[in-house]
């Protein structure tokens, strides 16, 4: 079944309804490699159970040669995570992230580059997991911090060590966190919002 | 241990070549019960295809009591929209791709039953008062 029927369509429950007030949104998306907690941070500080919204690309619309098969037009489904974050009875912030492909986000038009901003969640386990999406970041100028999802097992390095290995700018934050808890991504949006801040204040945010 | 070692790209730098399709849809999960047909789609979404400039984050708001001359896909829509929904959460609630979704945002609009609320995005011109609304906000969670 293509659209579901009415009368069983689960919409938002009666405290999820936004005020009538709520003018504006803006967003965060949440990036990083799969598995590093990215759906588990959405989840830590939505003031809604995470929904998933999707989009559907052609292979010919995304420029992928077709060295996959001879069907040149197969469709590719993108699947986005977010919650969400009243910030006042006028404005709600929004956050995305993703449950894996995360290289086909960057051709879902608009969702960075109207985003204030991104967090890069990384696994130091698998530190070059998210190379590739801090890679993309930079290339279209969009601003960032780096969060270090804190796995007990995964192995500890100096916040410089790191900044080396990622090869950062000297100015992107970088902060460790625990993504299960409300507390620790809640202060790691708060680090992202403070360097977009000192970089409104600079002129530098573009 | 040393960790392994990333190489700075710069804003405009060539991208490298995109990944290759995932060869099938995972089973089971989420691709359950979402639309597969884009005859399917073309039909509940028109057959203009014109879409407004609409953002997952863009707010969606009825503007007034449901008209009976509405499709039963365009009642559940404004059904939903009674207080403001994203488009992003009108998608997920409706199971339809965010393309599909504007489009069908994009008639109501056109008929003048939904209103939209446009986001606030990154400007050349930092808008600090939004920045510091949004630290405000979240030091209270």
């Amino acid at each position: 079944m293509d659209f579901k029927s009415s009368d069983t369509i689960p919409g938002p429950r009666t405290e999820d309804h936004l005020p009538q007030t709520a003018q504006a949104a803006v967003k965060i998306v949440i990036v990083g490699g799969f598995g590093v907690g990215k759906t588990t941070m959405v989840g830590s500080v939505s003031e809604i159970r995470p929904l998933t919204t999707e989009e559907t690309m052609t292979q010919a619309g995304v420029g992928v040669d077709d060295n996959y098969g001879s069907d040149s037009k197969t469709a590719t489904t993108v699947a986005m995570d977010f919650g969400r974050i009243s910030i006042t009875d006028r404005l709600v912030l929004y956050l995305f992230g993703t449950p894996g492909q995360e290289r086909f986000w960057f051709l879902w038009n608009g969702l960075f580059e109207g985003a204030l901003g991104a967090v890069v969640l990384v696994d130091t386990r698998r530190l070059e997991v998210s190379f590739d999406v801090i890679g993309r970041l930079e290339e279209r100028g969009v601003p960032f911090a780096v969060a270090v999802n804190s796995f007990p097992d995964a192995p500890r390095y100096p916040v410089e060590e790191l900044r080396t290995a990622l090869d950062l700018a000297p100015d992107i934050p970088i902060v460790e966190c625990d993504a299960r808890r409300r507390s620790s991504s809640r202060d790691v949006l708060m680090t992202l919002m403070r360097f977009l801040h000192s970089l409104a204040m600079t002129g530098a945010l573009v | 241990m040393t960790p392994p070692q990333r190489k700075r790209r710069h804003p405009g730098q060539e991208p490298p070549p995109p990944p290759p399709p995932p060869r099938a849809a995972e089973p089971g999960g989420e691709e359950q019960g979402r639309p597969k047909n884009p005859e399917r789609l073309y039909v509940i979404t028109g057959p203009d295809g014109a879409r407004a400039e609409l953002d997952l984050v863009t707010l969606i708001v009825a503007r007034e009591e449901i008209p009976p001359s509405v499709t039963p896909e365009q009642a559940t829509l404004l059904r939903l929209c009674t207080s403001p929904l994203s488009v992003a959460e009108l998608s997920a609630y409706l199971g339809l791709p965010f393309s599909a979704m504007t489009v069908l945002i994009t008639e109501l609009i056109t008929a003048g039953l939904v209103q939209a609320r446009a986001p606030i995005v990154r400007q050349a011109l930092p808008d600090r008062s939004i920045l510091e609304a949004v630290m405000h906000g979240l030091q209270k969670l």
